[in-house]
């Protein structure tokens, strides 16, 4: 076993763990913050598909805005929803949740299946591509490529993108004004 | 040789337990988790594909439009959920029953 293989088993372990303990812990603060680590995991995954300006990107974005705007608006909504969460019933699996359990299981046997029977390594594109040697090497820089694709070919979704991030802006702040006049 | 599939099998596992989360918790913000973890297995099997694409990059690039969406989805979902405990002082989904304020 390879050092890169033992990091990515680490990495998956951590991300999957995490994730299950955000699942299962009932403070929410602490689900938050596995939440965090989910999202580092993440990102250390995202360097071993050798993408590393995308898990820098989510590293900023995700780690630097989404949790910080969470941990704000937790704050915000009151800790009298916190001790309503803790009497609540702590068991992982209750009858409540049985359903939930059912369908994640469920999904989890479809997908997994599905993923043993494609056989993603041994896809005619992939191999093509593999060939071809259209795949990312870990010497290569990429990020000069993502940019000239940015502007070139996927110029009609980047300027989408960012006419949502301008009407999300203006809704949001529209949204969390406060009201003068209520009714 | 990390291999394809250890990616998406690993994405699975992530879009489980988020769809898990949806479905059990009562709490708005932790929902909002859940979807979140759903938003990132769907990036990590784009980036996962993505290292097949060196030429045109439609992996990395539409991961990074993803991540933007789920940041601007974040961004109005939490608006909404303060909103909403303005109005009810509580923000478990199952409490907030009329639409009108």
């Amino acid at each position: 076993m390879n050092i890169d293989q033992i990091l990515f088993c680490v990495m998956g372990f951590v991300a999957l763990t995490s994730a299950l303990l955000v699942a299962i812990s009932n403070n929410l603060v602490r689900s938050l913050f596995m939440f965090f680590v989910t999202l580092f995991a993440l990102a250390g995954l995202y360097v071993f598909a050798l993408a590393d300006f995308v898990a820098v990107t989510q590293v900023v974005i995700y780690v630097g805005g989404v949790l910080v705007l969470m941990l704000f608006a937790f704050m915000l909504s009151n800790k009298e929803v916190l001790n309503n969460l803790q009497q609540s019933n702590s068991k992982f699996i209750s009858v409540g949740k049985l359903p939930a359990v059912l369908v994640a299981v469920l999904f989890a046997i479809v997908l997994i299946n599905a993923i043993l029977k494609a056989a993603p390594d041994t896809l005619q594109w992939v191999k093509a591509s593999a060939q071809s040697n259209n795949i990312i090497k870990p010497t290569d820089n990429t990020i000069n490529n993502i940019g000239i694709n940015l502007m070139t070919r996927y110029l009609l979704p980047f300027e989408i993108i960012s006419v949502l991030l301008m009407m999300t802006l203006i809704g949001a702040a529209h949204l969390a004004r406060k009201e003068e006049h209520k009714l | 040789m990390i291999t394809l599939s250890n990616f998406l099998l690993i994405g699975a596992g992530l879009f489980c337990i988020g769809i898990y989360i949806i479905l059990s918790k009562r709490n708005a913000i932790q929902i909002l988790i859940g979807i979140e973890l759903i938003i990132n297995s769907a990036i990590l099997n784009l980036v996962a594909f993505g290292k097949y694409d060196k030429v045109n990059n439609a992996g990395q690039a539409f991961a990074l439009f993803g991540i933007v969406l789920a940041a601007a989805a974040v961004a109005v979902a939490l608006a909404i959920i303060l909103n909403v405990y303005r109005q009810y002082k509580t923000i478990d989904p199952s409490k907030v029953e009329k639409l009108k304020g």
